[in-house]
């Protein structure tokens, strides 16, 4: 027998492959193409205390191996996730990582309260994903997750309202990710997700024009692997709690590059557009890669790279 | 799974410089799809086409058909699901496109024998016509709406623009399935010079004030019954609609309609990721929110649109 489950904080994994938030709808969206019992966990799509209509089209364009998005965050709240789309969710025995996110701390205290009290009067939310990809309204739009002062500001306020474990999904559009990994452990959080999208833009060179309608957006797919596995290395070696790698991974050898670099667990985003049953399929892969290498438990796996 | 599988390619020929027809092969049971569905098509076998394309039904042919009730495969979740959905084994489908861009470009190179990864079918279709109806085809559109015309043969007033003679794809396919064919193109090479939502607005103004008078009649067609009867006249401006092409025709058809309480039906365009409702990329704004064109769409209700 081979184990390859494994434990992110208090959530105990099936396998270490999970849904990258933003590309997995709300669950239900895929249900069709996955049993969703076989995923390591499912994240969703985040949310935010009200709906949020995201912004204009064009929203996506495809590039070299990749594609950017701007999809603005678009969701149905916090309470139209918990009333329509949690009950659905609860059937499986797979934990739910809420995805969340705010335009200002008190913002993200609220969300991550209303989610967590949510989880307790009713259960079906296992751990919060807190994005901080987004602009603080409060310090002129700044990024929270680019500066190290209001991100450790952020993630301290949520970290002491929320009773969930709390993941904090780092940005890719920083100098040093180790050091801003660094700041998030500090401030409280039980795991860091690495990385989110890169900031990127395409170019209409006919109509002169920025081919999203938002001007940039966020690059994702094969296109990033090399980085993202890059950043998780350097965030491996930065901090002691666990790592959850994503960017790029479309295939089990994938995953196996950020397990090996250090991740605990890993999430599959643009793969699933391109082949639904991605997720399952890199588990499956997984599990094969360590019969074939004689291994019996994961944990040889992760964090195994050989320095020279 | 039904919805996601793996073809053959058994064809993909030009109809002419502008367009294509791809065949797929799938021996196992799928849904049978419905005029106006689509599906995504793997363009490549790299990451560079990465995304699959999406692409409406053109044809659809099988050696059975049957209630998903009484499929042999099990599958509980659909059976609950969908109950109305019917299979189909041994399907072929086609594909009718145009060459864009990077994505319909790899699709152009699948030669026969190729493996090709499709989901689908996706979206709802339109909803069936009670009777006669209005059909408004621009240029590629008609790719969607020739199925439709033919499951409804000879029910169909079919108004089909596009650029050129040339683009006028499967003209005469149409025109057989179709009632009445009105034409124009954008350079006049073929039929009236100008838009179809121009000669939609006439036939409509024209069949409220009861003359049957339209003269965009392709050549090619006029050997059939080229003028209205005009007991019919009078309800033909009550006619719904069913269009597909370009946002701006679809923008100028809304305006048309506007305001003379007829149903009128559009198959929407939107870049797509995932096409089975999870990236929210290919939203539209209607009058009740945001809408996923792969989801709740292609096909909306012109007038819900907040164009
Ligand atoms: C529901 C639906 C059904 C469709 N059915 C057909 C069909 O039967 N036959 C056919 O030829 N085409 C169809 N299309 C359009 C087809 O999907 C696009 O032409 C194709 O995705 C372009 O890909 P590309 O990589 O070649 O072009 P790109 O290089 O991506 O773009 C070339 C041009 O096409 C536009 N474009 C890109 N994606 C789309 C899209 N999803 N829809 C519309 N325009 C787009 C771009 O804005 C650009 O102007 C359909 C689109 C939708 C949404
Ligand atoms: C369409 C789309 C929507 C996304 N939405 C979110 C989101 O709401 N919250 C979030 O934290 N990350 C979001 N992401 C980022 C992904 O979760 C993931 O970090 C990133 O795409 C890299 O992984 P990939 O290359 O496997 O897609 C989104 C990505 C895509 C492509
Ligand atoms: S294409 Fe992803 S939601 Fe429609």
């Amino acid at each position: 027998m081979v184990n390859i489950s494994v434990d992110i904080a208090s959530l105990k994994l099936k396998n270490p492959v999970m849904t990258a938030s933003g590309t997995f709808g709300y669950g239900e969206e895929y249900s069709e193409f996955v049993d969703l019992n076989r995923l390591g966990a499912i994240v969703v799509k985040g949310l935010s205390l009200l709906p949020k209509e995201g912004n204009p089209t064009p929203r996506i364009v495809e590039t070299p191996a990749g594609m950017l998005n701007a999809i603005g965050l678009q969701n149905i709240g916090i309470k139209a996730f918990i009333n329509e789309k949690l009950p659905f969710l609860r059937q499986f025995d797979t934990p739910v990582i809420a995805n969340f996110f705010g335009d200002s701390i008190d913002e993200y205290v609220r969300a991550a309260v209303e989610l967590c009290n949510a989880s307790a009067a009713s259960g079906g939310i296992h751990a919060l994903e807190m994005n901080i990809s987004c602009p603080n309204k409060q310090a002129g739009w700044i990024v929270f997750g680019t500066d190290p002062k209001t991100m450790e500001q952020v993630v301290t306020a949520v970290r002491k309202a929320a009773n969930l474990p709390l993941i904090v999904k780092l940005s890719p559009n920083v100098t040093d990710i180790g050091f801003m990994a660094k700041v998030a452990e500090n401030s409280g959080a039980d795991a860091v997700s690495v990385i989110n999208t890169i900031t990127g833009m395409a170019v209409d060179i006919r109509r002169r024009r920025p081919v999203l309608a938002n001007n940039t957006g966020g690059l994702s797919g094969p296109a990033i692997r090399p980085i993202a596995v890059r950043m998780v290395w350097e965030v491996c070696k930065a901090v002691k709690i666990p790592v959850i790698g994503m960017g790029g991974i479309m295939t089990a050898n994938d995953a196996l590059e950020f397990l090996i670099a250090g991740a605990r667990a890993v999430a599959v985003g643009t793969a699933s557009f391109t082949n639904p049953q991605a997720t399952v399929e890199i588990a499956e892969g997984i599990e094969r890669f360590m019969a074939e290498e004689g291994l019996s438990d994961i944990n040889e796996l992760i964090g195994s790279l050989k320095s020279i | 799974m039904y919805r996601y599988f793996k073809a053959a390619v058994t064809g993909n020929s030009p109809v002419n410089r502008f367009f294509k027809l791809l065949s797929i092969y799938f021996p196992g049971e799928i849904i049978t799809p419905e005029p106006g569905q689509f599906y995504m098509l793997q363009t490549g076998h790299t990451y560079d086409p990465l995304l699959k394309r999406p692409f409406s039904v053109f044809s659809h042919e099988c050696s059975n058909a049957k209630d998903s009730n009484e499929s042999s495969v099990t599958s509980n979740e659909l059976k609950t699901k969908d109950k109305d959905l019917s299979l189909s084994s041994e399907s072929s489908l086609q594909f009718l496109y145009r060459v864009r861009g990077k994505g319909t470009l790899g699709l152009a190179q699948m030669k026969a024998g190729d493996s090709i990864q499709v989901i689908g079918p996706m979206g709802n279709g339109y909803p069936a016509p009670e009777g006669d109806f209005i059909a408004v085809a621009g240029g590629i559109g008609i790719a969607s709406l020739l199925p439709f015309l033919e499951k409804h043969r000879n029910r169909a007033y079919l108004f089909y623009g596009a650029q050129s003679r040339e683009e006028l794809v499967m003209l005469e396919k149409a025109g057989n399935a179709a009632r009445e064919t009105f034409i124009t193109t954008d350079d006049g090479s073929e039929g009236r010079k100008g838009l179809i939502t121009d000669v939609v607005k006439e036939f409509l103004n024209n069949s409220e004030k009861g003359s049957d008078k339209l003269s965009v009649i392709s050549d090619k067609l006029k050997d059939k019954d080229s003028s209205l009867d005009s007991s019919l006249i009078t309800h033909h401006s009550s006619l719904p609609l069913y269009a597909c092409g370009p946002a701006p025709m679809l923008k100028a058809l809304a305006e048309v309609v506007k305001g003379r309480g007829v149903k009128c039906y559009a198959s929407l365009e939107e870049h797509m990721a995932c096409g089975v409702g999870a990236c929210l990329g290919c939203v539209v704004k209607t009058h009740s929110g945001q809408k996923r064109v792969c989801k709740e769409g292609p096909v909306f209700d012109i007038g819900e649109i907040a164009w």
